[in-house]
């Protein structure tokens, strides 16, 4: 309480806020009450009374500029979980399914989720991490939102089970909060080394899409549009997150629920001509036929379906089109999503720092700092991992150099340049922690000879 | 695929056959199972559209195809896990899984030790062949010790697990045994089995004829049948043999079952066990017996239910918002820490 009052000299803040709080906490112990106020006031008086001048006071942290509405705290696990909530009233969805097994960092989602059963969620703790995304798959073929979360090693368990969520085209969420690995690894440290395995991690070709939250509050917005990617394309969808995001907090406008998006899906019904792998012909989604409808009684499995009835099909031209079906169809989804913009900076120039996931902040700061020194140096953020935004190509070719800051040992940096054959440079912290921001500025010099 | 039409008429065992070719062995025992089940079904006056068949993979795994019912192939042993989130998602749909002694009790064993401990309200269905069919005839978790297979040219070392046992030790609430060719008897207990709330575990003696022909001659030939096998029937006495005078009783101040003969050393119809499907300890006896020197004990062999796990789950949800009314999601946001207003 005295280092407070000492901080609170130092950073020029009103104690009142704290006094009040300490009064409050301890109103019915009164003498402890008054050794925390006068231990804060004696943290404070040692600030104005010590010849301390080069410390404080007077080190205004300013406001930033924000945008105007009700602001309150929120974890990434708690903004992950009511944006779950959120998409699925968006989707007007009456349930959500949301199975899990017990795995650092991910499980605080689970708990989060178990005590909200009031806004329709059913939380199940399975024996283990295939039943769980077993027991999602099982609730979305059942016409309820199914969602499972995990981390590394179980989203290792939960491959096969994904393989049958993309043959069976069936939607789904797959929340992976990723942390140090190989193999057990570093259970409670962040890492962004999943990339991979999300987006290739199975066996044949087995593409779905893939999401990454940025911050703790990005991750409302990119549960939502998980559901929405998920339900509109009939696919599993992976949500990126990781150790840091899950107990990252930060400030939060609350949003106006009836301006967020909505995206009602529409079970099918009517068995005039139906069979299960009817596509919509924009999105080349199979139809959502719940069991309980009659007369859309039917049979989807892992083996390779037939494109035009849906029965079972070994033929050899079949499989190539239904190959080619599910490709296109996961590739379709970047029509259907934003164009990349830059985060800071031009949209061309000398340096593209490209990032993804929780290494945001300190991106976005080590780019600020190396602009206010003259460098050219911008700043893009990916939330679509999988398909890319159509135009990232495009905007990356417009740097002459592009930097790829990544806490793996090169997984971004190595899918860029396959899809756009662009000299991208990683650099790379394998270290179970954050970036610094003077790394990202040293960093940043070095690649322009600064 | 043809769009069956729905009426409210009663439904023919053939009305639940889906139009699919059947790709199993001439034969095989799938197929008699496959036909006692539509039939327990128009017994039952099942809904297609609310019924739905999960299977894991193997030869069995292929059952849901021949359903005009729901269904779903899945992957090698995970069907349980599926079940389950389908019950979890619709409690009201009729839930049957089709596995079989791989499926199930090898790569699934997990799966179904955990599907039965829950008593998730499904039936599910064991094809016991004894071997691997699919993938040619490799020995199998319950295979007998000494098999020869592909895999096993010396014979197995390694002993059979009892798939009635797991099923006990696993604490399911209803378990019950039959053979592909008892056809009424086989229907018998499929009724049963769908009737039971909570999970239901029956285990069918079904012949591999490519693979393991003949594995359960033992109980199953016409000439042995009646002296091998014992038809329990809760509340009935345990007797079996061709002139249903053999039973089974306690050994007197042991706890272990012999065969007794009714008429002979003074043995008389007051001796013999009488059959208490709710009567765990004596489930555990029964599926423990095995030939020569016991019958193979056929039917219910134990039901006790509780509730499902489906309905406690369900139960505590509406407990959550029970007086709450129509839950918003922005009293979700409101927050004990306080909010603040930037203008």
């Amino acid at each position: 309480m005295w280092a407070l009052g000492l901080m609170l000299w130092m950073y020029g803040r009103d104690r009142l806020v704290t006094l009040d709080w300490l009064k409050k906490k301890f109103a019915g112990r009164p003498e402890i009450a008054q050794a925390n106020v006068a231990a804060l006031n004696a943290g404070h008086a040692f600030g104005e009374t010590a010849e301390m001048s080069e410390y404080g006071p007077g080190y205004v942290v300013r406001p930033t500029a924000v945008t105007p509405g009700v602001y309150r705290t929120v974890s990434g696990t708690e903004a992950l979980a009511w944006g779950l909530l959120a998409g699925k009233r968006a989707a007007g969805l009456e349930k959500m399914i949301f199975a899990g097994y017990p795995i650092t960092p991910a499980s605080l989602l689970l708990h989060t989720l178990a005590d909200l059963k009031r806004y329709g969620v059913i939380t199940f703790q399975a024996e283990d991490e295939i039943a769980a995304i077993g027991a999602a798959i099982g609730a979305a073929y059942a016409g309820a939102l199914g969602v499972t979360s995990t981390s590394g090693p179980g989203m290792a368990l939960k491959t096969e089970m994904l393989g049958l969520a993309i043959a069976t085209e069936l939607p789904l969420v797959v929340v992976d909060s990723q942390r140090g690995g190989p193999s057990t690894g570093m259970p409670t440290k962040a890492e962004q080394s999943d990339l991979f395995q999300a987006v290739h991690g199975r066996n044949a070709d087995a593409p779905l899409a893939v999401l990454a939250a940025a911050t703790a509050t990005d991750c409302f917005d990119v549960a939502i549009e998980a559901v929405r990617i998920a339900t509109k394309y009939m696919t599993p969808v992976v949500l990126l997150s990781d150790a840091f995001l899950a107990h990252a907090a930060e400030p939060w406008r609350i949003p106006d629920l009836d301006k967020l998006p909505r995206f009602p899906v529409r079970f099918h019904t009517d068995p005039a001509g139906f069979h299960p792998f009817l596509r919509e012909p924009e999105t080349l989604a199979r139809p959502w036929a719940r069991p309980g409808t009659p007369g859309l009684e039917h049979r989807i499995g892992g083996l390779e379906k037939d494109y035009d009835t849906g029965h079972i099909s070994y033929d050899p031209e079949n499989h190539a089109r239904m190959t080619r079906a599910r490709a296109t169809k996961i590739a379709g989804i970047a029509n259907d999503i934003p164009l990349q913009t830059v985060a800071l900076g031009d949209d061309h120039g000398a340096l593209a720092v490209v990032g993804w996931g929780s290494t945001y902040g300190a991106l976005h700061q080590g780019v600020r700092r190396a602009r206010e020194e003259g460098i050219d140096a911008s700043h893009i953020h990916l939330r679509y991992l999988n398909p890319f935004p159509r135009n990232l190509g495009e905007l990356l070719r417009r740097f002459d150099r592009i930097l790829v800051p990544e806490m793996n040992n090169g997984q971004l940096v190595a899918l860029l340049r396959a899809a756009f054959l662009v000299p991208a440079e990683g650099f790379n912290k394998v270290e179970g922690k954050p970036f610094k921001v003077a790394e990202i500025v040293e960093a940043i010099r070095e690649r322009l000879d600064r | 695929m043809t769009v069956t039409t729905i009426t409210d008429a009663e439904l023919q065992p053939k009305d639940y056959a889906s139009d699919q070719e059947i790709r199993w062995c001439p034969g095989c025992g799938d197929y008699a199972i496959l036909k006692a089940v539509h039939k327990a079904l128009a017994d039952a006056g099942a809904e297609r559209e609310r019924t739905v068949f999960v299977s894991g993979i193997g030869c069995a795994a292929r059952f849901p195809y021949y359903m005009s019912t729901y269904g779903f192939h899945t992957i090698h042993g995970r069907a349980p896990a599926i079940a389950t989130g389908i019950k979890l998602a619709n409690p009201e749909l009729d839930v049957w899984v089709i596995t079989g002694d791989g499926d199930g009790l090898s790569i699934g064993g997990n799966h179904m030790l955990h599907v039965l401990r829950r008593n998730v309200d499904v039936q599910i269905v064991l094809f016991n062949n004894e071997i691997y069919g699919l993938t040619k005839g490799q020995y199998s978790p319950t295979s007998r010790r000494g098999t020869k297979s592909p895999s096993t040219p010396q014979g197995s070392v390694d002993y059979p697990v009892s798939a009635g046992a797991f099923a006990l030790g696993a604490g399911a609430r209803f378990v019950a045994r039959s053979v592909d060719t008892l056809q009424a008897h086989l229907v018998g207990v499929l009724k049963r089995a769908r009737a039971h709330r909570g999970a239901s575990f029956v285990e069918v003696f079904q012949n591999c004829v490519v693979f393991n022909d003949g594995a359960f001659d033992a109980f199953t030939a016409k000439d042995v049948a009646a002296d091998t096998q014992i038809h329990v029937e809760h509340g009935k006495p345990l007797l079996f043999g061709a002139g249903k005078n053999r039973g089974l009783r306690l050994k007197p101040r042991k706890l272990e079952l012999e065969v007794v003969t009714v008429g002979e050393g003074g043995i008389t119809a007051d001796d013999v066990l009488v059959h208490d499907e709710t009567n765990r300890a004596l489930a555990h006896m029964l599926v423990a017996l095995e030939p020569p020197a016991f019958p193979v004990a056929l039917g219910v062999i134990y039901c006790s239910p509780v509730p499902s796990f489906e309905a406690e789950v369900y139960a505590q949800a509406s407990a959550a918002s029970a007086g709450r009314g129509a839950p918003d999601l922005a009293e979700l946001f409101v927050t004990k820490e306080g909010t603040w207003t930037v203008s």
